[in-house]
Protein backbone atom coordinates (compact mmCIF):
# COMPACT_ATOMS: atom_id res chain seq x y z
CA UNK A 1 0.00 0.00 0.00
CA UNK A 2 2.71 2.41 0.85
CA UNK A 3 5.05 1.86 -1.47
CA UNK A 4 7.67 3.99 -2.00
CA UNK A 5 7.08 4.65 -5.16
CA UNK A 6 4.14 6.43 -4.77
CA UNK A 7 6.21 8.35 -2.39
CA UNK A 8 8.70 9.70 -4.70
CA UNK A 9 5.50 10.74 -7.46
CA UNK A 10 4.53 12.99 -4.53
CA UNK A 11 7.90 14.41 -4.26
CA UNK A 12 8.83 14.78 -8.04
CA UNK A 13 7.77 18.20 -9.09
CA UNK A 14 8.94 19.59 -6.24
CA UNK A 15 12.60 18.07 -6.78
CA UNK A 16 12.23 19.24 -10.31
CA UNK A 17 11.55 22.64 -9.80
CA UNK A 18 14.06 23.24 -7.17
CA UNK A 19 16.59 21.28 -9.71
CA UNK A 20 15.89 23.21 -12.63
CA UNK A 21 15.76 26.55 -10.72
CA UNK A 22 18.01 26.11 -8.10
CA UNK A 23 20.57 23.66 -9.00
CA UNK A 24 21.05 24.33 -12.37
CA UNK A 25 21.77 27.95 -12.12
CA UNK A 26 24.38 27.07 -9.07
CA UNK A 27 26.36 24.61 -11.40
CA UNK A 28 25.79 27.17 -14.75
CA UNK A 29 27.82 30.03 -12.58
CA UNK A 30 30.30 27.65 -11.25
CA UNK A 31 31.01 26.66 -15.32
CA UNK A 32 30.65 30.11 -16.63
CA UNK A 33 32.86 31.55 -13.88
CA UNK A 34 35.87 29.49 -15.73
CA UNK A 35 34.95 31.16 -19.17
CA UNK A 36 35.54 34.89 -20.52
CA UNK A 37 32.51 35.59 -22.33
CA UNK A 38 31.49 39.03 -23.18
CA UNK A 39 28.44 39.13 -25.50
CA UNK A 40 29.42 42.61 -27.11
CA UNK A 41 32.93 42.16 -27.23
CA UNK A 42 34.87 41.38 -30.38
CA UNK A 43 34.94 37.84 -30.19
CA UNK A 44 31.20 36.68 -28.45
CA UNK A 45 31.99 33.37 -27.67
CA UNK A 46 32.90 31.62 -25.01
CA UNK A 47 36.76 31.24 -24.31
CA UNK A 48 38.26 29.13 -21.37
CA UNK A 49 40.19 31.17 -19.26
CA UNK A 50 40.97 28.74 -16.11
CA UNK A 51 40.65 30.39 -12.70
CA UNK A 52 41.78 34.17 -14.76
CA UNK A 53 38.45 35.86 -13.70
CA UNK A 54 39.32 34.69 -10.33
CA UNK A 55 42.60 35.83 -10.21
CA UNK A 56 40.98 39.60 -11.31
CA UNK A 57 38.81 39.33 -7.90
CA UNK A 58 41.75 39.74 -5.99
CA UNK A 59 42.67 42.88 -7.24
CA UNK A 60 39.57 44.16 -7.63
CA UNK A 61 39.25 47.07 -5.39
CA UNK A 62 35.98 47.96 -6.14
CA UNK A 63 34.91 44.38 -5.28
CA UNK A 64 36.85 44.27 -2.40
CA UNK A 65 35.41 47.72 -0.89
CA UNK A 66 31.98 46.28 -1.30
CA UNK A 67 32.63 43.23 0.34
CA UNK A 68 34.20 45.41 3.38
CA UNK A 69 31.52 47.89 3.54
CA UNK A 70 28.63 44.33 3.82
CA UNK A 71 30.69 42.93 6.36
CA UNK A 72 30.58 46.41 8.35
CA UNK A 73 27.37 47.11 7.63
CA UNK A 74 26.68 43.38 8.93
CA UNK A 75 28.61 43.44 12.04
CA UNK A 76 26.59 46.73 12.93
CA UNK A 77 23.27 45.67 11.91
CA UNK A 78 23.44 42.07 14.00
CA UNK A 79 24.47 43.45 16.91
CA UNK A 80 22.53 46.34 17.28
CA UNK A 81 19.70 44.11 16.75
CA UNK A 82 20.65 41.58 19.48
CA UNK A 83 21.33 44.10 21.62
CA UNK A 84 17.80 46.19 21.10
CA UNK A 85 15.89 42.48 20.16
CA UNK A 86 17.07 40.97 23.43
CA UNK A 87 16.40 44.23 25.60
CA UNK A 88 12.50 44.60 24.36
CA UNK A 89 11.99 40.95 24.46
CA UNK A 90 13.17 40.90 28.38
CA UNK A 91 9.80 43.90 28.47
CA UNK A 92 7.85 41.96 26.51
CA UNK A 93 8.29 38.93 29.41
CA UNK A 94 6.82 41.12 31.98
CA UNK A 95 2.50 41.34 32.12
CA UNK A 96 0.89 45.09 31.13
CA UNK A 97 -2.07 46.29 29.34
CA UNK A 98 -2.66 46.18 25.54
CA UNK A 99 0.71 43.72 25.02
CA UNK A 100 -0.71 41.54 22.23
CA UNK A 101 -1.43 45.30 20.34
CA UNK A 102 1.82 45.80 20.84
CA UNK A 103 3.09 43.07 19.90
CA UNK A 104 1.55 42.91 16.84
CA UNK A 105 2.68 45.93 15.36
CA UNK A 106 6.07 45.30 16.19
CA UNK A 107 5.51 42.64 13.87
CA UNK A 108 4.22 44.89 10.98
CA UNK A 109 7.92 45.63 9.40
CA UNK A 110 8.70 42.14 8.63
CA UNK A 111 5.47 41.41 6.04
CA UNK A 112 6.16 45.09 4.37
CA UNK A 113 8.29 44.45 1.04
CA UNK A 114 11.79 45.80 1.50
CA UNK A 115 11.24 47.97 -1.41
CA UNK A 116 8.07 49.74 0.12
CA UNK A 117 10.58 49.94 3.55
CA UNK A 118 13.28 51.76 1.38
CA UNK A 119 10.96 53.67 -0.19
CA UNK A 120 9.15 54.78 3.48
CA UNK A 121 12.77 55.75 4.77
CA UNK A 122 13.77 57.80 1.44
CA UNK A 123 10.54 59.80 1.99
CA UNK A 124 11.34 60.52 5.22
CA UNK A 125 15.12 61.25 4.09
CA UNK A 126 14.26 63.77 1.27
CA UNK A 127 15.52 67.20 2.30
CA UNK A 128 13.03 69.85 2.16
CA UNK A 129 10.26 67.07 2.44
CA UNK A 130 11.16 64.21 5.16
CA UNK A 131 10.79 65.26 8.81
CA UNK A 132 14.27 63.43 9.65
CA UNK A 133 16.13 65.98 7.82
CA UNK A 134 13.97 69.25 9.26
CA UNK A 135 13.64 67.89 12.72
CA UNK A 136 17.49 66.57 13.18
CA UNK A 137 18.44 70.26 11.70
CA UNK A 138 16.38 71.99 14.07
CA UNK A 139 16.54 70.25 17.30
CA UNK A 140 20.85 69.07 16.42
CA UNK A 141 21.96 71.48 14.21
CA UNK A 142 22.88 68.37 11.97
CA UNK A 143 23.00 68.82 8.31
CA UNK A 144 21.45 65.58 7.39
CA UNK A 145 21.69 65.18 3.43
CA UNK A 146 21.80 61.45 2.33
CA UNK A 147 23.31 62.38 -0.94
CA UNK A 148 25.89 64.43 0.16
CA UNK A 149 27.79 62.57 3.47
CA UNK A 150 28.79 58.99 2.97
CA UNK A 151 28.69 58.16 6.59
CA UNK A 152 24.78 59.67 6.90
CA UNK A 153 24.01 57.50 3.83
CA UNK A 154 25.73 54.73 5.71
CA UNK A 155 24.37 54.80 9.11
CA UNK A 156 20.91 55.51 7.70
CA UNK A 157 20.75 52.07 5.94
CA UNK A 158 21.88 50.19 9.40
CA UNK A 159 18.96 52.53 11.14
CA UNK A 160 16.47 51.22 8.60
CA UNK A 161 17.51 47.78 8.40
CA UNK A 162 17.35 47.61 12.32
CA UNK A 163 13.94 49.11 12.21
CA UNK A 164 13.20 46.65 9.40
CA UNK A 165 14.31 43.64 10.77
CA UNK A 166 14.56 44.09 15.14
CA UNK A 167 10.71 42.36 15.64
CA UNK A 168 12.36 38.57 14.09
CA UNK A 169 15.53 39.12 16.66
CA UNK A 170 12.86 40.00 19.64
CA UNK A 171 10.15 37.47 18.65
CA UNK A 172 12.67 34.53 18.61
CA UNK A 173 14.64 35.49 21.92
CA UNK A 174 11.44 35.98 23.65
CA UNK A 175 10.83 32.60 22.41
CA UNK A 176 13.38 31.34 23.85
CA UNK A 177 13.35 33.31 27.65
CA UNK A 178 9.59 32.04 27.42
CA UNK A 179 10.88 28.91 27.25
CA UNK A 180 13.62 28.75 29.97
CA UNK A 181 13.30 26.96 33.16
CA UNK A 182 12.70 29.29 36.22
CA UNK A 183 14.76 27.51 38.78
CA UNK A 184 18.32 28.33 38.00
CA UNK A 185 17.39 31.86 38.30
CA UNK A 186 15.96 31.18 41.44
CA UNK A 187 19.23 29.39 43.12
CA UNK A 188 20.97 32.04 41.84
CA UNK A 189 19.40 34.53 43.58
CA UNK A 190 19.65 32.55 47.30
CA UNK A 191 22.92 32.13 46.10
CA UNK A 192 23.41 35.92 45.97
CA UNK A 193 24.40 36.16 42.60
CA UNK A 194 24.50 40.26 41.21
CA UNK A 195 22.48 40.38 38.41
CA UNK A 196 25.60 40.93 36.09
CA UNK A 197 26.88 37.55 37.26
CA UNK A 198 23.29 35.75 36.77
CA UNK A 199 23.20 37.23 33.27
CA UNK A 200 26.79 35.66 32.43
CA UNK A 201 26.62 32.58 33.78
CA UNK A 202 22.96 31.64 33.57
CA UNK A 203 21.21 33.88 30.97
CA UNK A 204 23.34 33.68 28.04
CA UNK A 205 24.14 29.77 28.39
CA UNK A 206 20.78 29.05 28.44
CA UNK A 207 19.63 31.34 25.62
CA UNK A 208 22.50 30.41 23.39
CA UNK A 209 21.07 28.32 21.20
CA UNK A 210 18.20 30.39 19.96
CA UNK A 211 20.77 33.46 20.30
CA UNK A 212 22.67 31.27 17.45
CA UNK A 213 19.65 30.54 15.18
CA UNK A 214 18.73 34.35 15.57
CA UNK A 215 22.35 35.50 14.83
CA UNK A 216 23.15 33.15 11.47
CA UNK A 217 19.41 34.02 10.13
CA UNK A 218 20.23 37.72 10.40
CA UNK A 219 23.43 37.31 9.22
CA UNK A 220 22.97 35.73 5.55
CA UNK A 221 19.86 37.58 5.50
CA UNK A 222 21.99 40.79 6.17
CA UNK A 223 24.78 40.37 3.90
CA UNK A 224 22.13 40.12 1.06
CA UNK A 225 20.37 43.49 1.60
CA UNK A 226 19.99 44.81 -1.96
CA UNK A 227 16.42 46.19 -2.24
CA UNK A 228 15.69 48.87 0.71
CA UNK A 229 19.31 50.17 0.46
CA UNK A 230 18.77 50.85 -3.97
CA UNK A 231 15.27 52.38 -2.91
CA UNK A 232 17.21 54.58 -0.30
CA UNK A 233 20.23 55.47 -1.53
CA UNK A 234 21.07 53.61 -4.74
CA UNK A 235 24.37 52.54 -3.36
CA UNK A 236 25.97 56.29 -3.05
CA UNK A 237 26.83 58.57 -2.38
CA UNK A 238 29.58 57.20 -4.32
CA UNK A 239 30.14 53.82 -3.39
CA UNK A 240 29.45 54.54 -0.07
CA UNK A 241 26.34 51.96 0.41
CA UNK A 242 27.38 49.48 -2.27
CA UNK A 243 26.91 46.76 -0.82
CA UNK A 244 27.97 43.18 -2.54
CA UNK A 245 24.34 42.40 -3.75
CA UNK A 246 24.39 45.43 -5.35
CA UNK A 247 27.84 45.81 -6.21
CA UNK A 248 27.03 42.42 -8.75
CA UNK A 249 23.45 43.98 -9.49
CA UNK A 250 24.25 47.07 -10.68
CA UNK A 251 27.51 47.47 -11.49
CA UNK A 252 29.15 44.38 -12.86
CA UNK A 253 25.53 42.79 -14.55
CA UNK A 254 25.50 45.61 -16.79
CA UNK A 255 29.15 45.36 -18.02
CA UNK A 256 27.91 42.12 -20.05
CA UNK A 257 31.22 40.93 -18.69
CA UNK A 258 29.38 37.69 -17.81
CA UNK A 259 32.40 35.28 -17.24
CA UNK A 260 33.86 37.46 -14.59
CA UNK A 261 30.30 37.90 -13.06
CA UNK A 262 29.81 34.78 -12.63
CA UNK A 263 33.13 34.23 -10.91
CA UNK A 264 32.27 37.07 -8.47
CA UNK A 265 28.56 35.65 -8.11
CA UNK A 266 30.59 32.44 -7.04
CA UNK A 267 33.00 33.92 -5.14
CA UNK A 268 30.48 35.78 -2.83
CA UNK A 269 28.44 32.81 -2.37
CA UNK A 270 31.79 30.99 -0.96
CA UNK A 271 32.52 33.93 1.39
CA UNK A 272 29.32 33.90 2.79
CA UNK A 273 29.43 30.50 3.49
CA UNK A 274 32.85 30.72 5.10
CA UNK A 275 31.82 33.46 7.50
CA UNK A 276 28.82 31.34 8.61
CA UNK A 277 31.47 28.25 8.69
CA UNK A 278 34.38 30.61 11.02
CA UNK A 279 31.12 31.72 13.25
CA UNK A 280 29.73 28.05 13.99
CA UNK A 281 32.95 26.61 14.70
CA UNK A 282 33.52 29.64 16.75
CA UNK A 283 30.32 29.57 18.59
CA UNK A 284 28.91 26.28 18.25
CA UNK A 285 31.24 23.61 17.34
CA UNK A 286 33.66 24.46 20.75
CA UNK A 287 30.93 23.16 23.26
CA UNK A 288 28.50 20.15 22.25
CA UNK A 289 25.05 21.85 22.26
CA UNK A 290 21.99 20.38 23.97
CA UNK A 291 18.68 21.46 21.58
CA UNK B 1 10.97 35.40 36.64
CA UNK B 2 10.38 38.67 39.39
CA UNK B 3 7.47 40.79 38.28
CA UNK B 4 8.17 44.21 38.14
CA UNK B 5 6.14 47.78 37.70
CA UNK B 6 3.92 47.96 34.56
CA UNK B 7 5.36 51.59 33.26
CA UNK B 8 8.67 50.58 31.91
CA UNK B 9 7.07 48.47 29.28
CA UNK B 10 4.43 50.54 28.78
CA UNK B 11 6.44 53.83 28.12
CA UNK B 12 8.73 51.44 26.30
CA UNK B 13 6.76 49.95 24.24
CA UNK B 14 4.56 52.73 23.33
CA UNK B 15 7.85 54.75 21.56
CA UNK B 16 8.62 51.75 20.54
CA UNK B 17 5.38 51.63 18.36
CA UNK B 18 5.53 55.03 17.02
CA UNK B 19 8.62 54.11 15.93
CA UNK B 20 7.66 51.34 14.26
CA UNK B 21 4.33 53.46 12.64
CA UNK B 22 6.46 56.12 11.42
CA UNK B 23 8.00 55.24 8.45
CA UNK B 24 4.64 53.86 7.26
CA UNK B 25 2.42 56.71 8.89
CA UNK B 26 4.71 59.31 6.88
CA UNK B 27 3.84 57.21 3.75
CA UNK B 28 0.18 57.84 3.82
CA UNK B 29 0.49 61.05 5.19
CA UNK B 30 2.65 61.99 2.13
CA UNK B 31 -0.26 59.42 -0.27
CA UNK B 32 -2.98 62.06 1.33
CA UNK B 33 -0.57 65.53 0.56
CA UNK B 34 -1.04 67.68 -2.34
CA UNK B 35 2.26 68.76 -4.40
CA UNK B 36 1.59 72.15 -3.21
CA UNK B 37 0.69 70.88 0.96
CA UNK B 38 3.98 68.45 1.09
CA UNK B 39 6.85 71.15 0.86
CA UNK B 40 7.44 73.26 4.04
CA UNK B 41 7.34 72.17 7.83
CA UNK B 42 6.90 68.65 7.28
CA UNK B 43 4.15 68.47 9.23
CA UNK B 44 3.18 64.45 10.76
CA UNK B 45 -0.41 65.32 11.46
CA UNK B 46 -2.81 64.70 8.66
CA UNK B 47 -4.19 67.32 7.05
CA UNK B 48 -7.24 65.92 5.62
CA UNK B 49 -8.10 63.52 2.72
CA UNK B 50 -7.01 64.17 -0.70
CA UNK B 51 -7.25 60.79 -2.61
CA UNK B 52 -5.70 62.45 -6.18
CA UNK B 53 -2.52 60.61 -6.07
CA UNK B 54 -4.42 57.50 -5.28
CA UNK B 55 -6.41 58.27 -8.53
CA UNK B 56 -3.44 58.94 -10.41
CA UNK B 57 -1.41 55.85 -9.73
CA UNK B 58 -4.75 53.67 -10.27
CA UNK B 59 -5.97 55.19 -13.70
CA UNK B 60 -2.56 55.07 -15.05
CA UNK B 61 -2.30 51.80 -17.69
CA UNK B 62 1.38 50.80 -16.70
CA UNK B 63 0.47 50.50 -12.86
CA UNK B 64 -2.37 48.62 -13.21
CA UNK B 65 -0.74 46.72 -15.55
CA UNK B 66 1.82 46.08 -12.84
CA UNK B 67 -0.64 45.16 -10.00
CA UNK B 68 -2.40 42.50 -12.13
CA UNK B 69 0.99 40.76 -12.88
CA UNK B 70 1.87 41.13 -9.38
CA UNK B 71 -1.57 39.76 -8.17
CA UNK B 72 -0.77 36.96 -11.14
CA UNK B 73 2.30 35.79 -10.23
CA UNK B 74 1.75 35.84 -6.54
CA UNK B 75 -1.57 33.87 -6.62
CA UNK B 76 -0.31 31.75 -9.25
CA UNK B 77 2.97 30.99 -7.55
CA UNK B 78 0.97 30.66 -4.06
CA UNK B 79 -1.49 27.96 -5.61
CA UNK B 80 1.27 25.75 -6.90
CA UNK B 81 3.73 25.72 -3.82
CA UNK B 82 0.97 25.03 -1.46
CA UNK B 83 -0.03 22.22 -3.60
CA UNK B 84 3.34 21.25 -4.57
CA UNK B 85 4.58 21.39 -0.50
CA UNK B 86 1.24 19.56 0.53
CA UNK B 87 2.58 16.93 -1.59
CA UNK B 88 5.77 16.54 -0.85
CA UNK B 89 5.42 17.15 3.04
CA UNK B 90 2.91 14.26 2.67
CA UNK B 91 5.64 11.99 1.15
CA UNK B 92 8.30 13.05 3.69
CA UNK B 93 5.91 12.23 6.65
CA UNK B 94 3.78 9.05 5.22
CA UNK B 95 6.64 7.08 3.04
CA UNK B 96 9.71 5.21 4.47
CA UNK B 97 11.96 6.70 1.63
CA UNK B 98 15.83 6.15 1.08
CA UNK B 99 17.96 9.18 1.59
CA UNK B 100 14.86 11.80 2.93
CA UNK B 101 16.75 13.42 5.52
CA UNK B 102 19.29 14.92 3.30
CA UNK B 103 16.91 15.74 0.24
CA UNK B 104 14.98 17.66 2.86
CA UNK B 105 18.21 19.31 3.94
CA UNK B 106 18.93 20.14 0.14
CA UNK B 107 15.29 21.49 0.01
CA UNK B 108 15.43 23.93 2.66
CA UNK B 109 19.37 25.51 1.98
CA UNK B 110 17.67 26.57 -1.12
CA UNK B 111 15.89 29.19 0.62
CA UNK B 112 19.37 30.38 2.02
CA UNK B 113 20.91 31.21 -1.31
CA UNK B 114 21.76 34.93 -1.99
CA UNK B 115 19.69 36.06 -5.13
CA UNK B 116 22.27 38.42 -5.89
CA UNK B 117 24.75 35.29 -6.97
CA UNK B 118 21.88 34.18 -8.84
CA UNK B 119 20.59 36.43 -10.89
CA UNK B 120 23.32 36.48 -13.40
CA UNK B 121 22.94 32.66 -14.00
CA UNK B 122 19.21 32.84 -14.23
CA UNK B 123 19.38 36.20 -16.62
CA UNK B 124 21.54 33.63 -18.92
CA UNK B 125 19.46 30.86 -18.43
CA UNK B 126 16.33 32.44 -19.53
CA UNK B 127 17.33 34.26 -22.50
CA UNK B 128 20.11 32.38 -23.86
CA UNK B 129 19.07 28.60 -22.60
CA UNK B 130 15.56 27.44 -21.54
CA UNK B 131 14.42 28.31 -24.65
CA UNK B 132 11.85 26.67 -27.44
CA UNK B 133 11.77 28.29 -30.63
CA UNK B 134 11.17 31.28 -29.84
CA UNK B 135 9.67 31.27 -26.51
CA UNK B 136 11.66 31.99 -23.87
CA UNK B 137 11.12 32.40 -19.93
CA UNK B 138 12.79 36.00 -20.03
CA UNK B 139 10.17 38.51 -19.35
CA UNK B 140 7.66 35.98 -18.71
CA UNK B 141 4.92 35.98 -15.53
CA UNK B 142 5.26 31.71 -15.65
CA UNK B 143 8.94 32.49 -15.37
CA UNK B 144 9.14 34.66 -12.16
CA UNK B 145 6.11 31.93 -10.86
CA UNK B 146 8.34 28.82 -11.43
CA UNK B 147 11.70 30.68 -9.97
CA UNK B 148 9.70 32.25 -7.12
CA UNK B 149 8.95 28.12 -6.32
CA UNK B 150 12.75 28.61 -5.26
CA UNK B 151 12.62 30.14 -2.14
CA UNK B 152 8.94 29.49 -1.46
CA UNK B 153 9.10 25.84 -1.87
CA UNK B 154 11.58 25.17 1.09
CA UNK B 155 9.58 27.48 3.46
CA UNK B 156 6.45 25.95 2.78
CA UNK B 157 7.68 22.44 2.79
CA UNK B 158 9.68 23.46 6.71
CA UNK B 159 5.85 25.05 8.01
CA UNK B 160 3.86 21.91 6.62
CA UNK B 161 6.11 19.33 7.60
CA UNK B 162 5.53 19.80 11.48
CA UNK B 163 1.69 20.14 10.56
CA UNK B 164 1.43 17.10 8.86
CA UNK B 165 3.97 15.11 11.33
CA UNK B 166 1.48 16.57 13.75
CA UNK B 167 -1.63 14.63 11.85
CA UNK B 168 -1.95 11.10 13.65
CA UNK B 169 -1.42 8.35 11.19
CA UNK B 170 -3.46 6.11 12.33
CA UNK B 171 -6.39 8.09 10.65
CA UNK B 172 -4.79 7.58 7.47
CA UNK B 173 -4.31 4.26 8.12
CA UNK B 174 -7.78 3.39 9.18
CA UNK B 175 -9.43 5.39 5.95
CA UNK B 176 -7.25 2.88 4.06
CA UNK B 177 -8.61 0.11 5.79
CA UNK B 178 -11.91 1.16 4.64
CA UNK B 179 -11.12 0.78 1.12
CA UNK B 180 -9.90 4.99 0.82
CA UNK B 181 -7.80 5.32 -2.49
CA UNK B 182 -4.33 7.65 -1.60
CA UNK B 183 -6.03 10.39 -2.97
CA UNK B 184 -9.13 9.81 -0.84
CA UNK B 185 -6.56 10.04 1.85
CA UNK B 186 -5.28 13.15 0.86
CA UNK B 187 -8.02 15.17 0.29
CA UNK B 188 -10.94 13.75 2.74
CA UNK B 189 -8.57 13.05 5.63
CA UNK B 190 -5.35 14.85 5.66
CA UNK B 191 -6.32 18.33 3.94
CA UNK B 192 -9.13 19.24 6.09
CA UNK B 193 -7.21 18.57 9.57
CA UNK B 194 -3.94 20.67 7.61
CA UNK B 195 -6.32 23.17 6.67
CA UNK B 196 -5.48 26.04 9.26
CA UNK B 197 -1.58 25.28 8.21
CA UNK B 198 -2.18 25.05 4.17
CA UNK B 199 -3.93 29.27 4.93
CA UNK B 200 -1.04 30.29 7.05
CA UNK B 201 1.23 28.83 4.45
CA UNK B 202 -0.59 30.27 1.49
CA UNK B 203 -0.76 33.93 3.31
CA UNK B 204 3.51 33.70 3.54
CA UNK B 205 3.97 32.44 0.21
CA UNK B 206 1.64 34.51 -1.47
CA UNK B 207 3.32 37.46 0.94
CA UNK B 208 6.86 36.72 -0.32
CA UNK B 209 5.94 36.28 -4.05
CA UNK B 210 4.27 39.73 -3.99
CA UNK B 211 6.94 41.34 -1.77
CA UNK B 212 10.07 39.91 -3.99
CA UNK B 213 11.63 42.34 -5.90
CA UNK B 214 15.19 41.38 -7.11
CA UNK B 215 14.43 38.43 -9.62
CA UNK B 216 11.42 40.36 -11.40
CA UNK B 217 13.56 43.43 -11.88
CA UNK B 218 16.20 41.77 -13.82
CA UNK B 219 14.35 38.70 -15.41
CA UNK B 220 11.20 41.07 -16.86
CA UNK B 221 11.73 43.80 -18.82
CA UNK B 222 8.31 44.33 -19.94
CA UNK B 223 5.60 42.12 -19.95
CA UNK B 224 5.74 40.80 -16.87
CA UNK B 225 6.71 43.95 -14.28
CA UNK B 226 5.80 43.93 -11.43
CA UNK B 227 4.45 46.05 -8.62
CA UNK B 228 7.95 46.15 -6.87
CA UNK B 229 9.51 46.97 -9.66
CA UNK B 230 7.00 50.00 -10.94
CA UNK B 231 7.72 51.32 -7.27
CA UNK B 232 11.36 50.75 -8.40
CA UNK B 233 11.64 52.72 -11.11
CA UNK B 234 9.05 55.40 -10.20
CA UNK B 235 11.73 56.94 -7.95
CA UNK B 236 14.46 57.24 -10.78
CA UNK B 237 11.82 57.92 -13.35
CA UNK B 238 9.90 61.03 -12.16
CA UNK B 239 12.33 61.82 -9.58
CA UNK B 240 10.53 63.81 -7.42
CA UNK B 241 6.54 63.21 -7.33
CA UNK B 242 6.58 62.39 -3.91
CA UNK B 243 2.59 62.05 -3.24
CA UNK B 244 2.22 59.33 -6.23
CA UNK B 245 5.33 57.46 -5.34
CA UNK B 246 3.65 57.14 -1.36
CA UNK B 247 0.59 56.34 -3.07
CA UNK B 248 2.12 53.57 -5.06
CA UNK B 249 4.15 51.98 -1.42
CA UNK B 250 0.89 52.13 0.15
CA UNK B 251 -1.09 49.94 -2.05
CA UNK B 252 2.21 47.60 -2.32
CA UNK B 253 2.12 47.41 1.30
CA UNK B 254 -1.58 47.40 1.65
CA UNK B 255 -1.56 43.11 1.67
CA UNK B 256 1.14 42.58 4.57
CA UNK B 257 -1.27 45.64 6.90
CA UNK B 258 -3.93 43.25 5.65
CA UNK B 259 -2.63 40.01 6.69
CA UNK B 260 -0.83 40.85 9.45
CA UNK B 261 -3.74 39.70 11.50
CA UNK B 262 -3.38 36.63 10.39
CA UNK B 263 -0.30 35.52 10.44
CA UNK B 264 1.63 36.99 13.24
CA UNK B 265 1.71 33.84 15.02
CA UNK B 266 3.31 32.23 13.01
CA UNK B 267 5.90 34.18 10.90
CA UNK B 268 8.75 33.96 13.48
CA UNK B 269 8.49 29.96 12.92
CA UNK B 270 8.17 30.32 9.65
CA UNK B 271 11.16 33.00 9.22
CA UNK B 272 13.52 31.31 11.37
CA UNK B 273 12.52 27.86 9.57
CA UNK B 274 10.87 26.47 12.57
CA UNK B 275 13.87 26.77 14.59
CA UNK B 276 11.99 28.75 16.92
CA UNK B 277 8.95 27.54 17.94
CA UNK B 278 6.35 30.05 19.98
Amino acid sequence: MRSPVTGWLFLAPTILVLVVFGLVPFIYVAVVGFFDWNPFAANPDLVFAGVNNYRRLVFDNQFLRSIGLTLQFTFWVVLSQLIIGYLLAQLFMRDFPLKGLFRTIHTLPLLVAPIAVGAAWRLLCVPGLGPLPFYLNRWFGIDFRLGSFEHQAFITTVVMDIWHWTPLVTLTLLAGLSAMPKEPFESAQVDGANRWQTFWHIMLPLLKPVLITTTFIRLMDALRTVDEVWMLTGGGPGTATRYIGLHIWRVVFPQTDYGYGAAMSLMTLYLTIMLCWFLYVGLVARKPRAS
Amino acid sequence: MKKKGILLPIVVWCVMTLITLLPIWWLFVVSMRTRVQLFGRPSLLLDGFYWGNYVEVLENEEFRFYLWNSIIVATSNCLIVTVLAFLATFALSRYKLAGEDSLFFWLITNRMAPAAVFLLPLFLLYTQVFRLGDFQLFDTRIGLILLYCVFNLPFAIWLLKGIMDGIPKELDEAAMIDGASTFQVLTRVVMPLAKPGLAVTAILTWMFAWNEYLFAATLTSVEARTITTGLAEFVTVTGTNWGELAALSMLTLAPALIFLGFVQRHIVAGLTFGAVKE
